[in-house]
């Protein structure tokens, strides 16, 4: 018996073992990519240019208004390499200037200077520019060689060697508070002029020479109309700076070299007309830094006209009147320069055509077509790379940046190439959504659903879905007979639209993603391709967004809808998009006017007889309406107005307060909270999320007795953050409340502490002031050893209050995101999925984050499975689940449940996206990949024969026993 | 404060006593006091505790009791309340009647503050409970004031005991007449931090008991050789019974 029982103890100790480190969530080898992917992006672009110094080159560089600078391939649009600085205006990218195999950038306004070979992305050098606000940056050559990059800023000008971006000379910038210094320009003569102007007074040269910084020349001329060169200003032909007065419709040309005023040439003797109201833009164009720029150049007249104008011998030349034009630019090619146009074609295309600078002629066979898709922005900027092809013919290929962030590159006569759509580096919100039944597995369903009519209509309902099933299954074997005969690359397995189906596990969904600049993209999670794209106008810069789900796909055949508020953060106004979350189409259904600003908006349990949930949206007159208005769902509200409760946030006073809705949708105040904004500001609150589930209600403890948990569905956590920002007297509160009635169920103070705070439930970090170190901090909530009322809960009805526990970690690293794994029915262990700055994503197991966890190890907790106290988490490199697939800037982690139990699907979205799955109690309902399906069937067949063979033998036996 | 500390520790350790150690927690802190007598050491100031019950709905607010607060380090509270008169007890049965709500609300202050001027600041705090809870349970009710880390009373919350609505009629007028409250004033718990220090001792000691304890560097073998043993003779015993398991089902 001693045996037995150690025995016993063994096999707890192994059992022990493999849930300890049974929960490790690494992939194989060979797993990767397979239920994993990963898109990088650069975000929206501010300077691009194509690498022109080989003639074969592949390569466009881009710098980004995310702070990323990158390298794209133009055959594939995949990235060559990428670089991602520091958030914010400290890692902003100021200019982008490229010459040869070097890009120079200026970054962070004006800090630093940095030199990149494009070649590889490598670093060449990095400078600490002087302090002071960048103002502009310019190559500077001499004799066809460019040496030299020169930087001006607001008080001072300096030129550093592009070789190893040493400073050659730097010199303030004479009277530089009166006047202001905005552009730089160097003609390939040993000259760099620094351009400046007082406002509605003059314009100041100043002239330095390129070899040692001494002044030249200083020159100041009247122009009491000019206030800003780098908007109405540019360089042409031999240094004529040419401006354009809108107030007078007049060009104002001054020779830099010459000292002489400026002559006024007015457009209309030119022949040329401004359209009213708009302000006249010159583009002109230096194809090399080393010589000066060419005498030719483009005005804008108004939205959809440019002009082609040449200075001609001090005359200006109008060469060709483009209009309509949309979008202009010169590229060079050799020695030839042209000029890409972009004129509107129709309603749904634009052409783009070449014309050479010189003569303004069109040239031949250079037309390109370009689609315009109406779920798309409009074009913004035209990127052209031209080059010569063999019979000296100017070809080119173009890179379309329209306002919705996307890039197209295209090519003749208008293939698209690739397009990379740079909206989804910016995020803000989205939802997975169910992908529709096939049409034979909602037959089935439907017939479910339907009201009985009789034996005999079921009957042959039963019998035609049966035999819809049998022509589906009859129509995929003469598919794979087909298929099979052809040879395999020519077997499509794309995955669109109209394929688009459930599979067994619903593993598969479609992720609606909403971004900040207003496009919303239907993403299908396993692959990762784009499905559907939606481009929503006149979308406020500062626009908050909600997404929520208002019908499934489980409801055949009303299809699924999706609504998104967009809300104006300033004004409170919002506006509401309709859509079907498969297609992306836009719903017939409209949504109601919404005249008010709202204050909040909450999706009910409640249903229509469609089968949509109920949108109550809250106007700051606290009146409130509902999405869909029809009269069931107003009857239903009436019904249960009395047990809808809400509750308002105002941060700015600190203020909570509760309403409870009335039947005639107005409302009542009910609970009030005041949290002194002098003493601490609220920074968050979160709540439980809807679909989620709890499944075991207690816990066994080790005494055999059950210690329930406190399961409040309407719990808020929220958080604040002092006022008080000194390190010694800074802290943190976290106030726990009964969203219902108001009800503070725990508050406690974290001091020494401050933010940025990071939430889920149930758990929080901070940054400890006093240890300078994040710490991470987990409360859970216990009813005690018996249970109030265990078939209902009622916020209204729970006197006791519970008892709360809480334990803190040490974390030894920053977070940047949290949530919690999702699963269907709740029963799998829960995992805290973590996004770290460096990339990673954490899967940290929830049982190391158990206020529960004893200092001293007892049997009971021996027996509970509680791991031993201590005080730091530590980070195992298996935990990472995105293995060395970084996410770069991770702002927020999706996570959806699927039809497996054990899998929950998680999407990490930052500047990257990524998709994969995991698997917190390991894949406990599903076979292993290397499952020996052979194997055990022989076994069972051979188990099957033995007993048939011995079934026979023992009855010959008993027959020979009884003739005996 | 120190025991909101140690609280979680002690919780872990004996968790059958927890609730125990929990309300007397809340006991210890709150300088509970009951009823109408005021205490005269207890030098505090009074701020209106109001009510209001309409079968409309439309809260107006009557004065209840005055709520005498101790401002200082620890914070107390006493509640000298009113009996219901007769009319207000046939509204809240009426009240009660149409699942209408009981509210109660007390005014912002401030305990920290020394002048009386700064005390009061402008706004209420309110809070509800269905007012046939309070009929069902003959006015028994739990009122928790809660105050932020400087003192500021930012919330109150009211609930009764027991808190369901059963539809049992309360006959005697009697029971609706006095209040009997449960009073207190909550400030924020402490949050702990990192316990470093004692995982750190508990790691010297076990280190100190291992180099004490040669017996414990016993090597793999002499340490679980009963265990091995007994898998082995669990094995061969399993072996040993494989023949007549065999056997048995030839003779079926």
């Amino acid at each position: 018996p001693k045996a037995t029982t150690a025995m016993a103890k063994l096999i707890l100790l192994c059992l022990k073992f493999v849930t300890l480190c049974g929960s490790i969530g690494a992939v194989f080898e060979d797993q990767v990519g397979k239920f994993d992917w990963r898109q990088q992006y650069v975000g929206k672009v501010r300077f691009s240019h194509f690498d022109t110094h080989v003639q074969s080159s592949k390569k466009v560089l881009v710098a980004t208004e995310n702070n990323v600078f990158a390298a794209l391939n133009t055959r594939t649009g995949d990235l060559f390499w990428r670089h991602v600085d520091k958030t914010g205006p400290e890692g902003s990218i100021d200019a982008l200037l490229q010459h040869g195999q070097d890009a120079v950038l200026v970054v962070g306004n004006g800090r630093l200077l940095r030199s990149w070979d494009i070649n590889v992305g490598g670093l060449n050098w990095e400078i600490v520019l002087d302090s002071g606000s960048f103002q502009a940056a310019c190559l500077s050559g001499q004799q066809d060689n460019v040496k030299h990059v020169a930087v001006l800023k607001k008080t001072v000008i300096s030129l550093h060697y592009l070789s190893n971006g040493h400073q050659k000379w730097i010199e303030n910038l004479p009277e530089s508070e009166t006047v202001d210094y905005q552009a730089v320009y160097s003609g390939g003569n040993g000259e760099v002029y620094a351009l400046g102007v007082v406002p509605h007074s003059h314009i100041a040269i100043v002239v330095y020479s390129a070899d040692d910084g001494e002044i030249i020349k200083q020159v100041s001329v009247e122009a009491p109309w000019l206030s800003n060169i780098q908007g109405s200003c540019a360089v042409i032909s031999q240094g004529m700076l040419t401006c354009v007065d809108p107030a007078a419709v007049s060009l104002y040309m001054l020779d830099l070299h010459a000292e002489s005023q400026m002559t006024q040439v007015p457009l209309q003797s030119l022949g040329l007309e401004v359209v009213p109201g708009f302000r006249p833009v010159l583009v002109s164009t230096q194809p090399n830094p080393a010589q000066q720029p060419l005498s030719e150049f483009f005005v804008q007249l108004g939205p959809e006209n440019y002009v082609l104008l040449q200075l001609n011998n001090g005359q200006i030349v109008t060469l060709r009147d483009f209009k309509p034009a949309m979008l202009v630019s010169f590229v060079t090619a050799g020695e030839k320069t042209v000029a890409a146009v972009m004129s509107p074609k129709n309603k749904t295309a634009c052409s783009i055509n070449l014309f050479s600078a010189e003569t303004g002629r069109r040239l031949l066979d250079t037309t390109m077509i370009y689609s315009l898709d109406p779920n798309v922005g409009k074009p913004e900027k035209l990127y052209v790379q031209a080059f010569l092809k063999k019979d000296d013919a100017v070809g080119y290929r173009v890179m379309v940046h329209s306002e919705d962030h996307a890039l197209s590159f295209l090519q003749q006569p208008g293939r698209v190439m690739w397009t990379r759509e740079e909206a989804l580096s910016d995020v803000v919100t989205m939802e997975m959504v169910d992908l529709p039944l096939t049409g034979t597995q909602a037959e089935l369903e439907g017939e479910f659903g339907k009201k009985a009519d009789g034996l005999m209509s079921m009957v042959l309902k039963r019998l035609s879905s049966q035999l819809i099933l049998l022509q589906a299954w009859i129509a995929h074997l003469w598919k794979l007979f087909y298929d099979a005969r052809k040879p395999r690359s020519q077997v499509k397995n794309d995955v669109t639209i109209e394929n688009l189906s459930r599979d067994e596990f619903n593993l598969q969904k479609m992720m609606v993603m909403v971004t900040a600049s207003g496009k919303l993209f239907g993403i299908d999670s396993k692959t990762g391709s784009i499905l559907w794209k939606h481009y929503l106008e006149d979308v406020p810069s500062n626009a908050a967004f909600k997404l929520m789900v208002q019908r499934t796909t489980a409801h055949f055949p009303h299809p699924p809808q999706c609504s998104l508020i967009i809300k104006d953060k300033d004004t409170g106004l919002a506006t509401l998009h309709v859509f079907n979350p498969i297609f992306g189409k836009k719903s017939h259904v409209t949504p109601p006017a919404l005249p008010q600003p709202i204050l909040q908006s909450l999706m009910l349990p409640l249903m229509d007889q469609d089968y949509a949930k109920v949108l109550l949206l809250v106007d700051d007159q606290y009146k409130v309406s509902a999405f869909p208005s029809t009269k069931n769902v107003l009857q239903q509200l009436q019904e249960m107005a009395s047990s809808i409760f809400f509750f308002l946030i105002d941060s700015s006073q600190g203020r909570l307060s509760g309403y409870r809705l009335r039947t005639d949708l107005s409302t009542e105040l009910i609970w009030e909270v005041v949290i002194p904004t002098e003493v601490q500001k609220i920074v968050s609150v979160k709540g439980k999320r809807p679909n989620e589930h709890v499944h075991s209600q207690g816990r066994v403890m080790g005494d055999r007795s059950v210690l329930y948990k406190y399961l409040n569905p309407n719990l808020l956590a929220l958080v604040t953050e002092s006022t008080d920002q000194h390190q010694e007297r800074s802290f943190i509160g976290i106030i726990l409340i009964d969203g219902v009635t108001g009800r503070i169920i725990h508050e406690a103070v974290q001091r020494k502490a401050k933010g940025p705070v990071h939430v889920v439930k149930n758990g929080y970090e901070y940054w400890s002031t006093k240890s300078r170190r994040n710490e991470f901090s987990v409360i859970e909530l216990y009813e005690g050893m018996e249970l109030y009322n265990s078939t209902v809960f009622s916020s209204l009805d729970r006197p006791h209050a519970p008892q709360v526990l809480q334990q803190s970690y040490i974390f030894p690293s920053a977070i940047s995101t949290m949530e919690a794994t999702l699963t269907e029915k709740g029963i799998t262990s829960r995992h805290l999925l973590i996004g770290l700055p460096s990339g990673g994503i954490l899967s940290l197991p929830k049982m190391f984050l158990d206020p529960r966890r004893p200092e001293m190890v007892s049997e009971q907790s021996r027996e509970e499975n509680l791991i031993p106290y201590a005080p730091e988490l530590l980070i195992r490199t298996e935990w990472f689940i995105n293995y060395n697939q970084t996410v770069s800037r991770v702002r927020g982690i999706y996570t959806a449940p699927s039809g497996l139990e054990s899998t929950c699907l998680v999407v990490a979205y930052g500047l990257d996206i990524y998709q994969t799955r995991v698997y917190p109690s390991k894949q406990f309902d599903v076979l292993k990949d290397d499952y020996d399906y052979m194997l055990i069937s022989s076994v069972l067949f051979a188990l099957f024969f033995a007993t048939m063979i011995s079934k026979r033998l023992a009855e010959v036996k008993l027959l020979n026993r009884a003739w005996r | 404060v120190k025991m909101a500390r140690l609280l979680p520790f002690q919780i872990a350790v004996v968790s059958t006593v927890v609730f125990v150690l929990c309300s007397d927690f809340v006991y210890c802190n709150n300088g509970r006091r009951v009823g109408d007598v005021m205490d005269t050491e207890f030098s505090g100031f009074s701020v209106p505790l109001e009510h209001s019950f309409e079968v409309d709905d439309v809260a107006k607010f009557q004065v209840r009791g005055a709520l005498v607060l101790k401002a200082g380090r620890e914070p107390g509270v006493s509640l000298t309340q009113n009996q219901l008169s007769e009319e207000d007890r046939a509204k809240l049965k009426e009240v009660a009647a149409v699942d209408g709500l009981y509210r109660i609300r007390v005014p912002r202050v401030f305990l920290q503050a020394d002048r009386q001027t700064e005390r009061q600041m402008e706004g209420y705090l309110t809070a509800f409970v269905r007012a046939c809870a309070m009929v069902e349970s003959h006015l028994s009710d739990v009122i928790t004031l809660h105050s932020d880390v400087s003192g500021y009373l930012i919330g109150v919350s009211i609930v009764t005991l027991p808190g369901a609505c059963r539809g049992t009629e309360v006959e005697d007028e009697v029971d609706l007449e006095v209040f009997n409250t449960t009073l207190s004033i909550l400030a924020p718990v402490n949050a702990p931090g990192p316990e470093t220090a004692l995982f750190l001792e508990r790691m010297e000691q076990e280190t100190e008991k291992k180099g004490k304890n040669p017996q414990e560097q016993k090597s793999f073998f002499a340490k679980y050789w009963y265990l091995i043993l007994g898998g082995a003779i669990f094995l061969m015993v399993s072996n040993s019974a494989q023949p007549p398991a065999g056997g048995g089902r030839e003779q079926s």
